[in-house]
């Protein structure tokens, strides 16, 4: 089983990141792009025959507790196929 | 006196931070190694910068579980003296012992250079040989610097006294231009720029050398 972990900062922290990025998109020519804020994406696998339901809570605690600093970053846990 | 430098893989300045308590103060002072759950006979313990576990993840993110910091926790919880410089005070941050964060800064480029600083409060026992207002010239060296935090906790490090120095021309984008702040109990410290690196006069400043006798003196008086 596959799951996906996404740590994005909290839309009220600035990006200086997101907005270098979004300045040169502009700077190339699209000028459409309003915002942008640059994620992190965690990939992870898990053993075969994990059970989803339990999986999804470890990985709701690995998310809060290690991979996002929820002072700063909001995250999502993802459980694919 | 004996002081703790506790040692992460990929600490830069706990030599620096040795050599200050040891060179420059005369007291003593012992590596504590991360892998270590005890601390020994220190009297007070600093984190030191660098970039502990390569910076991996967030700054302090992979620190804040080593071995070591139940010891610091609880040595802080005692009441114990725990200064965190640098990646020791983003470790601080990350593992509860002070509140908000230190992001990436706003201009995005890591930032060496000397900076002056503002004494806010003399009342804590790591500023307590400085006076309210006295500028200091000490180092910084960091690319996440940019100290963040919600507005309640502003305000209530605002009313309770709790920010230790404030940048006099802000280099990151800190929020109210904070370079140092204090926990509710006033015994652990985290700053971003480098006292260790201001503190022989071979360094062209010695006004970081403040911080370290005000804890000798505190530790004295105790």
């Amino acid at each position: 089983m596959k799951a996906r972990v996404t740590v994005s900062l909290k839309r009220t922290v600035l990006d200086p990141q997101g907005q270098t990025i979004r300045s040169a998109l502009v700077s190339r020519g699209y000028g459409q792009i309003e915002d942008v804020r640059q994620d992190k994406v965690f990939e992870i696998r898990l053993a075969e025959g994990t059970d989803a339901a339990a999986a999804k809570k470890q990985l709701e605690e690995v998310a809060r507790d290690i991979l996002a600093n929820p002072v700063i970053e909001d995250y999502r846990v993802e459980l694919e196929g | 006196m004996k002081i703790g430098v506790v040692v992460f893989p990929g600490s830069n300045c706990d030599h620096d931070a040795w050599y200050a308590v040891t060179h420059n103060l005369g007291h003593k002072a012992e590596f504590i190694w991360h892998g270590s759950a005890d601390l020994g006979d220190v009297d007070a313990v600093i984190l030191p910068g660098g970039f502990s576990y390569g910076d991996y993840l967030r700054c302090g993110a992979i620190a804040k579980f080593s071995a070591v910091m139940p010891a610091v926790k609880k040595f802080a919880a005692a009441g114990g003296l725990v200064a965190g410089f640098c990646n020791g005070f983003q470790i601080l941050t990350e593992c509860g012992l002070l509140p908000g964060a230190l992001i990436r800064n706003r201009g995005l480029k890591f930032i060496c250079k000397p900076v002056d600083l503002r004494v806010e409060t003399a009342g804590s026992p790591f500023t307590n040989t400085l006076r309210p207002g006295q500028i200091l010239r000490i180092p910084i060296a960091h690319g996440e610097g940019c100290y963040v935090a919600d507005d309640d906790t502003l305000d209530q490090l605002e009313k309770q006294r709790r920010i230790a120095f404030r940048y006099a021309d802000n280099p990151n984008g800190a929020m109210r231009d904070i370079a140092g702040i204090l926990s509710e109990g006033r015994n652990v410290l985290g700053m971003m720029p480098h006292p260790e690196r201001a503190s022989d006069p071979l360094m062209g400043s010695t006004d970081g050398l403040g911080i370290f006798e005000s804890m000798v003196s505190a530790l004295v008086r105790s």
